[in-house]
């Protein structure tokens, strides 16, 4: 805020006039930026809100009837979005607090340990460097029912083989295994930077006191991360719910069995893609944005009440 | 002394093993391309190669063009790279010191756009992608993504941290707007342009499901596609599936292990914000 205040002094206290000649050298600047923000940003933005609301939009044509709620009313009446509202909601309740656990114990592992700290570090966060879609062909080949190692390792126990994509009891496991492997790297990077962000005087005065390494653990390291852990919840629920390329890859391009893998993203593409529906993609494509809006407003508003990151 | 020590070793074991459930799909990835398929379909799974082989890679290379996939996914990355990188240089400069009216505003309405998820948009890009003729070329692949609110607004923020006396003192020496940046500013970011690049780079290597949209023909089909693709020509030959899954990993973790520490800052820095 300081140096915002600075800046703008300077600026009067140059005496710059604003002439057309000022005016210019910002424009041409930024010209190449924004002629690509306006063409694949903010045009096809409100041409996505406008779409949502326009009645029998014909795509080739470019006609349309009127602008009204049908859309909205046409995708809520569909059962095959509200079940993608459902698996997807239920997708993110599932993976987002078990990757936040496993996160935290390894984050506070990993700021733990001096030696191997580099090694530790490349070996948690490779996934997340290496493309989707190889990532989910690997696991297709893991999830094999004939050879794949997860049948194999439950075999050790005595279990029958499952049939992990194709069986509907046991989809929804096989793609939250997957997605929480894949969270992890992420998660634990952040919490990792709010580790090290913690002064260590808290430590130092807490073990002068005498302190147990479980007290310190619950008494100063959860409540100084909080405010890390609050907004890696939002930013991960928001990456969860966009949640589509993996899939589409796990399952061949298929929405799985029984249609339970219909995440929103998918119902967005297939109405855009397959089925030609745009009205209804772009109505689709609108409840996204407003959740995605509400979380990124709350996460804004956390982040500005505690200040953490300023 | 001795209670300390044995909680360390503690922590020391299970990080090895949530490390190795980490890593193990990659290992397995390239353990089972080596394999052939006789043994690669065998039960209980063997955890070394008996023969280990090329032959699976030669298989990828010969049915599917592999090679091509590759060009095509380097020419994208690396001019999407460059352009994403010269366009947010500009732009940084622009909002952090070029002085004009409603520049912030300007600035936070940029920043609020970051909110609207990329699959909003890709129903027009389709269109105007196919109405600009582009459809079906690696340029499909670059332009809609050259413009990054989010690099912008990382490298702004590192551009409003330089003094303003040097920018003042290098106009006495005469340089201009342009020198300035590209002369004095640039070198000075190089770390955070450093890591803002590999992040592109990474994103534009790994991007998939927009190239199913706009590209075509077999041609123009960069690594991912080409591997999604090759699961219809390999059929269900996993050892097949996972050396063309090797073709596409190891250049990234190669990257990875030379440039970790860049890649990392740039995550942490840009996961609260994103």
């Amino acid at each position: 805020m300081t140096e915002k205040k600075k800046r703008v002094r300077t600026y009067k206290d140059t005496d710059e006039k604003i002439t057309a000649k000022s005016l210019i050298k910002p424009f041409l600047f930024s010209l190449p930026f924004m002629v690509g923000l306006i063409i694949f940003t903010v045009y096809p933005f409100i041409k996505a809100v406008l779409l949502s609301f326009m009645e029998n939009y014909r795509f080739l044509s470019g006609k349309f009837t009127g602008y009204g709620l049908g859309n909205y009313q046409a995708i809520i009446a569909d059962p095959n979005f509200i079940n993608a509202l459902k698996s997807t909601t239920k997708y993110v309740l599932i993976v987002v607090p078990i990757s936040m656990a496993l996160s935290l114990l390894i984050a506070v592992g990993l700021n733990s340990v001096k030696k191997l700290q580099g090694l530790f570090q490349t070996v948690y966060f490779l996934p997340l460097v290496t493309s989707s879609t190889a990532i989910g062909m690997i696991f297709r080949w893991l999830y094999d029912y004939d050879y794949g190692l997860f049948n194999y390792f439950i075999g050790l126990f005595g279990i029958d083989r499952i049939h992990w994509l194709a069986d509907v009891r046991f989809t929804m496991a096989s793609i939250c295994i997957y997605g929480i492997w894949s969270m992890l790297p992420f998660t634990i990077i952040l919490l990792l930077a709010g580790l090290q962000n913690i002064d260590p005087v808290y430590y130092t005065a807490a073990r002068a006191d005498g302190a147990k390494s479980r007290d310190i653990f619950f008494n100063i390291t959860i409540p100084l991360l909080m405010p890390t852990i609050i907004l890696t919840s939002i930013v991960n629920m928001m990456s969860a719910f966009k949640v589509y390329d993996s899939l589409f890859v796990l399952y061949g391009g298929k929405p799985g069995p029984a249609f339970n893998l219909y995440t929103v993203i998918y119902y967005l593409y297939d109405m855009f893609w397959n089925k030609n529906k745009l009205g209804n993609a772009a109505a689709s494509a609108m409840v996204l944005f407003v959740i995605i809006a509400v979380f990124t407003l709350l996460q804004n508003l956390i982040s500005k009440k505690t200040n953490y990151y300023k | 002394m001795k209670k300390i020590s044995a909680g360390r070793i503690i922590t020391y074991v299970l990080l090895a093993i949530g490390g190795f459930i980490m890593v193990f799909p990659f290992i397995w990835m390239l353990i089972s391309s080596l394999k052939t398929w006789a043994e690669c379909g065998s039960m209980p799974p063997t955890w070394w190669p008996h023969n280990p082989t090329l032959e699976n890679y030669i298989y990828a290379f010969k049915t599917a063009p592999f090679l091509k996939y590759f060009r095509n996914s380097v020419i994208v990355t690396i001019v999407c790279t460059a352009a994403t990188m010269f366009n947010t240089i500009l732009c940084a400069f622009t909002f952090s010191r070029l002085k004009f009216p409603g520049r912030d505003i300007i600035f936070s309405l940029m920043v609020s756009l970051m909110m609207i998820p990329y699959e909003m948009l890709i129903i027009t890009n389709y269109t105007t992608i196919v109405k600009m003729g582009l459809y079906d070329t690696l340029v499909a692949l670059i332009i809609p993504f050259t413009s990054s609110i989010f690099y912008t607004y990382i490298l702004r923020n590192f551009f409003l941290s330089i003094p303003d006396s040097l920018y003042y003192s290098a106009r006495v020496d005469g340089a201009s707007d342009w020198q300035y940046l590209w002369e004095v500013m640039v070198p000075i970011a190089k770390p955070s342009l450093v890591t803002i690049g590999l992040l592109d780079a990474l994103a534009c290597w790994n991007s998939f499901m927009w190239s199913i949209l706009v590209v075509g023909s077999v041609d123009n089909r960069t690594l991912p596609f080409g591997l999604f693709a090759f699961t219809d020509q390999a059929g269900v030959r996993f050892e097949r599936l996972m050396a063309g899954s090797s073709i596409v990993v190891i250049p990234v973790i190669i990257l990875f292990l030379f440039c970790r520490k860049q890649i990392v800052t740039g995550v942490s820095k840009g996961g609260m914000k994103g």
